[in-house]
């Protein structure tokens, strides 16, 4: 399950990280047999050593650009998901990370202005718009997520969703993704990997 | 009057049973190709479907390739690649290629790719299939999960960039150095996950394997897809691997960009573009090949559905015929697919340059991919694949540089990085 909770009061941890951190950083290729578990314990190891054994459920991540890059491999966003990450803060992503982060019950905020967020050891996420607060009271906007992914995302992801579905209706196959999202999103929703500028 | 639409818009108002689309509109798409391999596919779907109690929505439209964890190194790759066969015949699927080579270039070679599919791949490096004029991206499994039950998928709809290259290629210089090119000037993710078209004089002049390397390397740029617009070249591809019947019932008259529809547009000129080099670890990582004339290199790398499909091949043997690879040089070419490699035989393109000291490897994702077959500490490598990211062929003290099966060949020949227009007969 996510372990995304945007409750004002929840303060998370911050774990930084530059720009161009690829998904065979986050999921090496030399463990990509084994499970998450095994992949787990070397998320991130030549960059962020320290990350895999300290990292706490309920810590974030801020990124620096193009988060995700690379590989189509799922287990770089599942490897955040086991290791209780609640959510990644970049100011962009790779698009196809970012799919699958939302697939797999990951949220991403898309913030272009961490630069304000330097020093700070922690942050929170203010609902409704997810915007992130500091305790020197810095409020940050992140773009707006599709409402369609958040609530995927929330409900643990895709196959969560696809489950649920199957059990609300018997028409699974054929008939549409196993989530609703609007035929169109207009100019509000966010664009996956997108980065002002 | 209706909008002008781009390939890429036509596709997926097509597959999303729309008469037009609008960028940035978000829409459901049925998916005429369903492609996965032995690491995204079988291991990850199997669990999942049963955990569901679904079923694959159609069969005819999916395809499995293990190339991933073939041949198997060790019992993990043997579990993974027994799974996805035991999976493959008890499922029944009509499309499966077994150690057949790449997915990329066997989905191609195969016909299952043609002009204005909508198709997602299990891996990455999917916007390969943009080179037929298909729509095609890659996706992770659990999305592939949510097609393989659904038969469809989402996506918003891209901005369509045209990267307009006029002129010729000069000899020694090839689709590769154009990717690096255009990776170096827009960075690792410049395409903003929007749908590439590579156009102009330059683009119509390369063979299908050729754009196939331009497009698979959009993934590179981070685009969603990449694509180049069926023509004449296309067509005789299609027709030579036979497993096309519909081709003449194809429009092909409207798989074409409308004029005015792109939203925006960079020249380049193929006439004076040289040899290109990607320096440790990035593919954006552009440096001359002249600053790089003293580094000496331990391996010589050919291989992956970027670099070492039957063009790449006869590339190097360019370079490589009546010579020999320097001493202290290993030179490893791993051609793309059974069929590359078994043309590269007959033509005589594989005995130049197993006779310049090649060693043949299998024709899989070996080295590139970095599941267990890659290189050992400390190598300075030079590789025609797509990624050299820190970590990935190798521990993070392998130096991977990147550049075209031409200039890697010449490296071998030197044992330095050389550029190839130096020592091209």
């Amino acid at each position: 399950m996510s372990q995304f909770d945007p409750t004002p009061t929840v303060w998370h941890k911050v774990w930084r990280l530059g720009d161009d951190v690829d998904t065979d950083a986050l999921a090496p290729g030399a463990y990509m047999q084994h499970g998450i578990e095994v992949i787990g314990q070397h998320c991130l190891e030549h960059l962020l050593p320290a990350f895999a054994q300290e990292v706490r459920p309920g810590d974030v991540i801020l990124a620096g650009r193009n988060f995700g890059i690379g590989s189509s491999r799922e287990q770089a966003a599942a490897v955040l998901v086991h290791l209780g990450v609640a959510a990644v803060i970049a100011p962009s992503y790779g698009g196809l990370f970012f799919r699958n982060a939302f697939n797999l019950g990951l949220v991403l905020l898309t913030c272009s202005q961490l630069d304000a967020l330097k020093d700070e050891e922690q942050v929170c996420l203010v609902e409704p718009d997810l915007s992130l607060r500091t305790k020197s009271g810095v409020q940050l906007p992140c773009e707006p997520v599709p409402e369609f992914l958040l609530q995927m995302a929330r409900a643990g992801g895709l196959l969560a969703s696809l489950k649920q579905r199957r059990l609300h209706c018997h028409c699974v196959p054929g008939s549409g993704p196993g989530f609703q999202h609007p035929q169109s999103s207009g100019g509000a929703a966010m664009d996956p990997g997108s980065s002002p500028g | 009057m209706a909008e002008a639409s781009s390939l890429a818009q036509k596709i997926i108002a097509r597959a999303a049973g729309l008469a037009s689309v609008r960028v940035g509109e978000i829409v459901t798409c049925q998916v005429d190709l369903a492609m996965f391999h032995d690491s995204s596919g079988p291991r990850r779907l199997k669990p999942m479907l049963e955990e569901l109690g679904s079923q694959i929505w159609d069969k005819s439209k999916v395809v499995l390739v293990m190339d991933h964890y073939v041949p198997e190194r060790d019992d993990a790759a043997r579990k993974i690649v027994r799974l996805a066969r035991d999976w493959a015949a008890e499922q029944k699927l009509p499309h499966v290629y077994d150690s057949q080579g790449i997915c990329h270039v066997v989905v191609a070679q195969h016909g299952h790719v043609r002009p204005g599919m909508l198709c997602v791949g299990g891996d990455s490096h999917s916007p390969t299939g943009g080179a037929f004029g298909a729509y095609m991206f890659g996706i992770g499994s659990t999305e592939m999960l949510g097609v393989v039950v659904t038969g469809e998928i989402w996506l918003r709809v891209p901005q369509t960039i045209a990267m307009h290259w006029s002129g010729t290629l000069a000899s020694g210089v090839c689709a590769k150095d154009m990717m690096l090119c255009m990776i170096q000037r827009f960075g690792m993710n410049g395409a903003n996950y929007q749908a590439l078209e590579f156009t102009g004089s330059a683009v119509r002049a390369l063979s299908m394997p050729e754009r196939m390397t331009l497009c698979n390397m959009g993934a590179e740029m981070g685009a969603q897809s990449a694509l180049v617009a069926p023509d004449g070249v296309t067509r005789q591809w299609l027709d030579q691997t036979g497993a096309v019947q519909d081709l003449a019932a194809l429009d092909w008259t409207a798989l074409q960009s409308d004029p005015g529809s792109f939203d925006a547009q960079h020249d380049f000129d193929a006439s004076t573009l040289s040899p290109q080099l990607a320096a440790p670890h990035s593919p954006a990582h552009g440096v001359a090949i002249a600053d790089h004339a003293a580094t000496r290199i331990d391996i010589a790398y050919i291989g992956a559905c970027t670099g070492a499909k039957l063009d790449d091949l006869r590339f190097a043997a360019q370079v490589l015929k009546g010579r020999k690879v320097a001493a202290g040089v290993q030179l490893l070419v791993a051609p793309a697919s059974l069929r590359d490699k078994a043309q590269a035989e007959m033509e005589g393109t594989l005995q130049v340059l197993t006779d310049a000291g090649a060693t043949v490897l299998p024709s899989a994702c070996g080295a590139c991919a970095g599941y267990g077959d890659s290189f050992a500490g400390g190598k300075t490598v030079i590789s025609s694949t797509a990624r050299n990211f820190k970590g990935r062929m190798g521990p993070p003290d392998t130096q991977v540089f990147l550049g075209s099966a031409y200039t890697v060949a010449a490296s071998a020949l030197r044992g330095y990085i050389t550029d190839p227009r130096t020592v091209m007969p």
